[in-house]
C-alpha cells in the first residue's frame, strides 16, 4: 500500500467511509415514504433485470455466427398486453400509494403546532407563536406534528427537510404549508432548493429537533419579548384596523372575534373558510371579500405592512376568540403618541356605511 | 461466417459516384442558399455540433466547480450563468433540433420516396432562424451572460435579476420559430408526399417517430413564445400578469412555460426512438417486432405529453386534486416507452445480430433511457416526488433520458446514416471503442447523482456540504470519460471523410427506401419516383432485390 | 451497382433541372412535386397547420385573459368601459368588410380576373391601414388618460370615476376600491398584448398584401397559380377571427347589464 499516494489512501479511506447513501429517517412520514421508495426501486431492479437478461439471452443465442437467418416475426398481441398492463398495473398501484402519501404531507392535522417561515434571498425567517424568531435555523419539539405555513417575500424559494422527506415551496403573494412530526432528536440539514438566484447555495441551514425539556429551556431562552399575537395586536391598533373593526354594534367592520375557522357569508353570495390565506387576502385585496351585510370599503393594506406584519396580524387574528383584545386595542390607540395612529384610509366617494342607530356616538375613533 | 453484415464494394475500383448532392453545385453561396434538404441537414450538423461543444464545454466548468464543496473556481454568480448557459443551450440549441433537424430534415424525403420536403425555402429558413437564434445565444454568453435557470422562473427572471434575460428569451423565441417550421414541414410532407404504394403503415419507424414530435413541436412550442413575450414585456413596463403585488400570478407562467417544456422533452425523445427502431431492425436482419404497436405508441407519447405539464409542480402550491389528476396522468405516459422497450427487445428474438456501433449505441440507449424513464415514475409518482424533485435526482433523471437516451440515439443515428450521407465508413474498432468510453463515462457521472438527489443535495448549488464531496468526484471524473468519448467521434469522423472506405449504396444491406439509392444521394434523391410495392423492414424483399442483381448482366 | 434500384418508371423523364426534356408543366411547379395539385393541396395544409400554430400562440394570451377576468371581475367591467365601442364596432367592421374584399379576390384569382383581384386587393390594403389607423387614435386616447400600464399608470380614473366625466356619463360607475382598480392594470396589460400581437400580425399582413398587389398587376396570381392569394386569403381571414373574439372579450364585458 505504500506505493499508494498517501492523499489518495485518505480519500478512498477516510472519506469513503465518512458518507452514507441514504439520509437518516427523522420524521413520522419517511419510513412512509421510504417504503415506497424502495418498493420502486425494487420493480426497477426486476424490470431492468428482466430486460438485460432479455437482451444478453437474446444476443447471445441470436448472434449472427449462431443463428445466421432471422425469424421474421409480426408480432404478439399477447405479449404486447401483457406488457402493457403489468407496468400500467405497477405504474397505479404506485400512483395511489404516492397520492395516500401525498394527501398526508399536505393535510396538516388540527392539533398541529404552527410555525411561520418567510423565505427571501437569501435567508429563511422562521417565526414562533410566542415570538422567537429564527434565522436559517428552526428549532422544534420532538414527537408534536409541526406546520409550517410559508411565504415568499420576493422569488420563488423552497423549505427543504430531507431528512424529514419534507419540501415545499415557499411563493411570493400566497401562503404554502407543510407538516411533519419529527421521531429522532438531532441536528439536520435545511435547504433552499428553488433556484433564487446568488446565493441560492448559501440559504441553507439546520433544523434542531429537541426533546421536549431542552425545547421548553430554548424557548424561555430565546423570547424576545412579544409573541407573534402581541405584536399583531399592537400592529392593529397602530394600523387603525379597530376604526372599523371594533366589535361595536355600529362598526363599519365585522367583528373578528372567533373569525378564525369559520364559514363566512360573502357578499357575492357565496360563502368561505376564513383561514390564514383568507385573513392573509383580505388584508391586502379586501375588495373581493367583503361579508355579506357590510359595505366594500375596507382600503388594502398592500404595501404598507410587510409579510411578516401579515404574520402577526394574521396570529393575532386566529388567537381572538373575544372581543376583549380588540377593546384592548382601542386602549392602545388612545395610549399612542399623538400622531402615530394613521387615519383609516376609506375609498372616496364609496357607498355610506349603514345609518348608525340612535345610540351613543362610538369613541375613541378616528374620523374617516 | 463474419461477425458484420456491412458488404462494401470492393475498395480497390469503388469510387464516390461522381454526381451526387455534394458535388450538383459548388460555392459558398449555393450550401447558403440552397433548398435541397439533404444540403440543410449538413448545414445543420455543422451548427449542431458547434453549439454542443460549448454546451459541452459550459457542462465541464460545472462539474470542475463542484469537485469541491466551496464555490472556488468561480463565483457564484458565475456558477449561475454557467448553468443556465448549460441549459439553454443543450435544451434549445442542440437537444431540440438534433435529429429531426439532421437526421430527420436528411432522410424523411428520401425514406418516403419523394424528391425534397414539402417547402424547402420554409426549410432553410428554419436553419436561419436557428443559427441567428443561436448567435444570439453566444452573445448573451459574450456580453455577461443570464442567471435565472433555462426555467426563466417568474419573478426572479422579471424582476429580481439583471442579466441578459431579454437577449436570450429572444433567442429562445427564435430558434422556437425554426422549431415550428421544420415540424411544419415534416407533418406536410408526410401528409402529401408519399411515393405511391407508400401507406401510412409501410412508412418506417424513424418517419412516425417525426411526426408525433413535429405535432408536438407545432402545438407546443407558440405557447412558450407567448410565454417568453409575457416575461419579456413583465420585465420591460411591468405589465403585472406575473406579479402578485399587481394582482398577477407568478404560478400562470409555471403553467404556461411547462405547458410546452414538458411536450418539449418527448419532442427531444422521440426522434431518437425513431433511430432506434432503424438500427435494432437492421442490425438483427428483421422487421420491429410489433410495428402497430410502436408507431401508435410514438402518437401516443405525443398526445398524452400534452396533459402532463403540472407534474413538474407538484409542491408548489397547486391543489391536491390537480396533482391527483396530473400524476395519474403521467402513469399513462409512462406506458407507451415501455412498451417500445419491450417491442425492441423482442425485435431481437430469433433475429441475426450483429454488434456494429449503431448497435452498440442502441444498446446503450435502451438499457439507460429504461433507467431514465423508470425514475422517471418516482418523480411522477406524488408522494416520492416531495423528496425527490428539485434535488440531484432530478438532474440525474433528465441526464438519463437526454444524454444517455437521446444523445445514444444520435450518434448511433450519424453513425448509421453516415455513409450514406458521406458515401464512407468511418472506422469500426475506434468508433466501437469510443461507444464503449461513452457508455462508462456516462454512468459515472450520472449514476452517482441519483445518490445525491436522495441524500438531498439540491440541484442549482455552487456549494455543498462536504458529505456530498465523494459522490460528485466521482461524477467528475465520470465526466472526463464521457469527454473523450464524445471528442473521439469528432476526430475520427472528420478523418474518415477523406480516408474512410467507400460505402456504396447500402453498406448494412438494410431496407429503407434511402438505401435503395447511391451514397450520397442524387439532388433529387431518385432517378426516377420509386413505387413502394413492399412493406416496411421487408428482409425477404431485399433478399429478392439482391437476387435479381447478382442475377442481371453488368 | 447501379445507381438506382427504383423499380417503375413514370413520371418525370428527365431528372435533370432543365426542361429541355420535352414534359410539360406550367413554370410554377417546383419540382420537388408530382404535379401541380400535390403542390397546391400541400400548401394549403401546410398554411391550415401554420394557423393552428397561431390559435396555440394567441391561447396563452386568451387563457391569461379568462383567468384574471374570473379573478378580477369588476376591476375588468370597469376598465372595459374606457374602450370605445364605437371605435371598436368600427373596426370591427372594417375587418369583416376587409375578409370579403379579400374573399372577393380570391374568387378573381381563381376566375382569372386579374383588375378585379388587384382592385380587391387594394381595397383590402385600404381597409387594413384603416383598421390600424382606427386602433392608432384608440391607442393615442389610452396614452394620453395613462391608462398604459407601465408608464405612469393612473387609478384615477377607477377609483373616482366622477373625475372621468364622458365615461361617467355613460357607465355611472362605482368608485373601486384601491386594490381592486390596481387589478385593472392587468386587464390593460392584457389588453395591449392581445391587441397588440394582432395589430402585428395585420402590419405583417398589409405588408405582404403590398408585395401582392404588385405581383397581382404583372398577372403572377391570374395565369392557374392561385396558391399564394388563396393561403394569404387563409391567413386573413384567421387575423379577423382573432379580431372578432377579442372585440367582445375585450370591449363588450358587461354590456347587456
Amino acid at each position: 500500500m505504500n506505493h499508494i499516494s498517501p492523499v489518495l489512501w485518505e480519500f478512498l479511506v477516510k472519506w469513503m467511509t465518512n458518507f452514507a447513501l441514504f439520509p437518516p429517517e427523522a420524521s413520522k412520514i419517511a419510513p412512509e415514504m421510504d417504503a415506497l421508495f424502495f418498493f420502486m426501486v425494487l420493480v426497477s431492479v426486476v424490470g431492468m433485470t428482466i430486460v438485460i437478461l432479455l437482451v444478453t439471452t437474446f444476443c447471445i443465442l441470436y448472434s449472427k455466427g449462431r443463428h445466421p437467418v432471422a425469424v421474421q416475426i409480426e408480432g404478439s398481441t399477447l405479449l404486447e398486453a401483457t406488457w402493457t398492463i403489468i407496468p400500467l398495473g405497477l405504474f397505479l398501484l404506485m400512483f395511489v400509494w404516492g397520492a395516500l402519501i401525498y394527501f398526508r404531507v399536505y393535510t396538516p392535522p388540527a392539533n398541529a403546532m404552527n410555525i411561520y417561515v418567510v423565505g427571501k434571498q437569501w435567508m429563511w425567517k422562521a417565526e414562533h407563536p410566542g415570538g422567537q424568531h429564527e434565522i436559517n435555523a428552526l428549532h422544534i419539539p420532538i414527537g408534536r406534528p409541526i406546520q409550517l405555513t410559508l411565504i415568499s417575500q420576493d422569488v420563488f424559494h423552497s423549505f427543504s427537510i430531507p431528512a424529514f422527506r419534507v419540501k415545499r415551496e415557499a411563493i411570493p403573494g400566497r401562503y404554502t404549508s407543510v407538516w411533519f412530526e419529527a421521531t429522532a432528536t438531532g441536528t439536520y440539514h435545511l435547504f433552499c432548493t428553488q433556484y433564487c438566484g446568488t446565493n441560492h447555495s448559501q440559504m441553507i441551514g439546520d433544523i434542531v429537533v429537541l426533546t421536549p425539556d431542552d425545547y421548553k429551556k430554548w424557548l424561555a431562552e430565546s423570547t424576545s419579548g412579544m409573541s407573534l399575537a402581541q405584536n399583531g395586536e399592537r400592529l392593529f391598533a397602530s394600523l387603525s384596523c379597530n376604526a372599523c373593526h371594533n366589535a361595536k354594534p355600529d362598526a363599519r367592520g365585522p367583528s373578528l372575534a372567533s373569525v378564525y375557522g369559520s364559514k363566512l357569508p360573502l357578499s357575492t353570495g357565496g360563502t368561505v373558510l376564513a383561514d390564514d390565506a383568507y385573513l392573509r387576502e383580505s388584508i391586502l385585496n379586501p375588495s373581493q371579500h367583503i361579508t355579506q351585510g357590510y359595505a366594500p370599503i375596507m382600503p388594502t393594506y398592500q404595501g404598507q405592512v410587510s409579510e411578516e406584519g401579515v404574520i402577526a396580524l394574521v396570529e393575532y387574528i386566529k388567537n381572538l376568540n373575544s372581543n376583549y383584545r380588540i377593546e384592548q386595542t382601542l386602549n392602545t390607540t388612545d395610549m399612542l403618541p399623538e400622531g402615530e395612529a394613521k387615519a383609516a384610509p376609506v375609498t372616496p366617494g364609496g357607498v355610506e356605511p349603514r345609518p348608525a342607530p340612535p345610540k351613543t356616538a362610538p369613541q375613541g375613533m378616528v374620523k374617516p | 461466417m463474419s461477425a458484420t453484415i456491412v458488404s462494401l464494394p470492393d475498395q480497390s475500383t469503388a469510387r464516390i459516384p461522381k454526381m451526387n448532392f455534394i458535388t450538383k453545385e459548388n460555392g459558398l453561396l449555393s450550401w447558403l442558399l440552397t433548398g435541397d434538404h439533404k444540403r440543410i441537414a449538413v448545414l445543420y450538423i455543422i451548427s449542431l455540433t458547434f453549439f454542443f461543444f460549448i454546451g459541452g464545454a459550459l457542462a465541464g466548468l460545472i462539474r470542475l466547480e463542484l469537485l469541491t464543496p466551496q464555490t472556488d473556481l468561480m463565483a457564484a454568480d458565475t456558477y449561475n450563468k454557467v448553468f443556465t448557459m448549460h441549459g439553454v443551450i443543450m435544451v434549445f440549441f442542440f437537444l431540440v433540433p438534433s435529429v429531426p433537424a439532421t437526421l430527420g430534415n436528411f432522410l424523411i424525403p428520401l425514406m418516403l420516396g419523394a424528391k425534397d420536403l414539402a417547402l424547402p425555402k420554409i426549410n432553410l429558413l428554419s436553419w436561419y432562424l436557428y443559427v441567428a437564434g443561436g448567435a444570439l445565444a453566444i452573445y448573451t454568453m459574450a456580453s455577461g451572460g443570464v442567471d435565472t435557470g433555462w426555467t426563466f422562473t417568474t419573478p426572479l427572471s422579471t424582476h429580481y435579476v439583471n442579466t441578459n434575460v431579454l437577449t436570450t428569451g429572444l433567442a429562445v423565441f427564435i430558434a422556437g420559430f425554426s422549431s415550428i417550421f421544420t415540424g411544419l414541414n415534416f407533418i406536410v410532407t408526410i401528409h402529401k408526399m408519399r411515393c405511391p404504394g407508400m401507406t401510412w403503415f409501410r412508412m418506417p419507424l424513424f418517419v412516425w417517430a417525426h411526426y408525433a414530435a413535429s405535432i408536438l413541436m407545432v402545438l407546443g412550442t407558440p405557447v412558450v413564445a407567448i410565454a417568453i413575450v409575457l416575461v419579456a414585456l413583465e420585465r420591460t413596463i411591468g405589465i403585472g400578469v406575473f406579479d402578485p403585488t399587481k394582482g398577477g400570478d407568478p404560478l400562470l407562467f409555471q403553467h404556461l412555460f411547462w405547458f410546452y417544456s414538458h411536450p418539449a422533452v418527448y419532442i427531444m425523445i422521440l426522434p431518437g426512438m425513431g433511430v432506434i427502431s432503424e438500427t435494432i431492425s437492421t442490425f438483427s436482419r428483421k422487421r420491429v417486432f410489433g410495428y402497430t404497436a410502436v408507431a401508435f405508441s410514438s402518437v401516443a407519447i405525443a398526445v398524452f405529453g400534452f396533459f402532463v405539464w403540472a407534474h413538474h409542480m407538484f409542491i408548489m402550491g397547486i391543489s391536491n386534486y390537480a396533482v391527483l389528476v396530473f400524476s395519474l396522468l403521467t402513469m399513462l405516459v409512462a406506458v407507451p416507452s415501455a412498451i417500445k422497450i419491450f417491442n425492441w427487445t423482442f425485435t431481437l428474438y430469433k433475429g441475426s445480430i450483429t454488434f456494429e456501433t449503431p448497435m452498440l449505441y442502441t444498446f446503450g440507449f435502451m438499457g439507460l433511457f429504461t433507467i431514465g424513464g423508470l425514475t422517471g415514475v418516482f418523480l411522477g409518482t406524488s408522494g416520492t416526488d416531495i423528496h425527490l424533485t428539485e434535488t440531484y435526482f432530478i438532474v440525474a433523471h433528465f441526464h438519463f433520458v437526454m444524454v444517455g437516451g437521446m444523445l445514444m440515439a444520435f450518434l448511433a443515428g450519424i453513425h448509421f446514416w453516415w455513409p450514406k450521407i458521406t458515401g464512407r465508413m468511418y472506422p469500426e474498432k475506434i468508433s466501437q471503442l469510443a461507444a464503449v468510453v461513452t457508455f462508462i463515462g456516462f454512468n459515472f457521472t450520472f449514476f452517482p447523482q441519483f445518490i445525491l438527489g436522495t441524500l438531498g443535495m439540491p440541484r442549482r448549488y455552487a456549494a455543498y456540504p462536504p458529505e456530498f464531496q465523494v459522490l460528485n468526484v466521482f461524477s467528475t471524473a465520470g465526466a472526463s470519460i464521457l469527454g473523450v468519448g464524445y471528442l473521439l467521434p469528432i476526430l475520427y469522423l472528420t478523418w474518415s471523410l477523406k480516408y474512410g472506405e467507400i460505402a456504396g449504396n447500402n453498406p448494412w444491406q438494410a431496407t429503407g427506401l434511402e438505401w435503395q439509392t447511391q451514397s450520397p444521394p442524387l439532388t433529387e434523391n431518385f432517378a426516377v419516383t420509386p413505387i413502394m410495392d413492399h412493406e416496411a423492414y421487408d428482409y425477404e424483399w431485399l433478399e429478392k432485390q439482391r437476387e435479381k442483381e447478382v442475377a442481371s448482366v453488368g | 451497382m447501379s445507381d438506382s434500384t427504383a423499380i417503375a418508371h413514370g413520371g418525370h423523364a428527365a431528372p435533370d433541372n432543365t426542361h429541355a426534356g420535352g414534359h410539360e408543366h406550367p413554370a410554377y411547379l417546383r419540382h420537388h412535386f408530382e404535379n401541380v395539385e400535390q403542390q397546391a393541396d400541400a400548401a394549403g395544409f401546410a398554411m391550415w397547420l401554420f394557423l393552428l400554430t397561431e390559435v396555440m400562440f394567441f391561447g396563452g394570451l386568451f387563457t391569461a385573459y379568462l383567468i384574471y377576468r374570473n379573478w378580477y371581475y369588476p376591476a375588468f367591467v370597469e376598465a372595459s368601459h374606457q374602450l370605445n365601442i364605437f371605435w371598436g364596432t368600427l373596426n370591427t367592421a372594417v375587418l369583416i368588410t376587409s375578409s370579403f374584399t379579400m374573399a372577393m379576390g380570391v374568387w378573381c384569382a381563381e376566375t382569372r380576373k386579374q383588375r378585379g383581384l388587384v382592385l380587391c386587393l387594394v381595397l383590402t390594403f385600404i381597409l387594413g391601414l384603416g383598421f390600424l389607423g382606427i386602433k392608432t387614435v384608440e391607442y393615442k386616447e389610452k396614452i394620453e388618460k395613462h391608462h398604459v400600464p407601465g408608464f405612469h399608470y393612473s387609478l384615477s380614473s377607477f377609483t373616482d370615476p366622477v373625475s372621468d366625466p364622458e365615461i361617467y356619463k355613460e357607465y355611472h360607475d362605482k368608485p373601486l376600491a384601491l386594490d381592486m382598480a390596481r387589478h385593472t392594470e392587468v386587464y390593460f396589460s392584457l389588453y395591449f398584448a392581445m391587441t397588440g400581437m394582432h395589430a402585428l400580425h395585420m402590419i405583417i399582413g398589409i405588408a405582404i398584401l403590398g408585395f401582392m398587389i404588385f405581383r397581382a398587376r404583372a398577372g403572377a396570381y391570374t395565369s392557374g397559380h392561385v396558391t399564394f392569394v388563396e393561403n394569404f386569403g387563409l391567413y386573413w381571414h384567421f387575423v379577423d377571427i382573432v379580431w372578432i373574439f377579442l372585440f367582445p372579450l375585450l370591449y363588450l364585458i358587461s354590456r347587456h347589464q
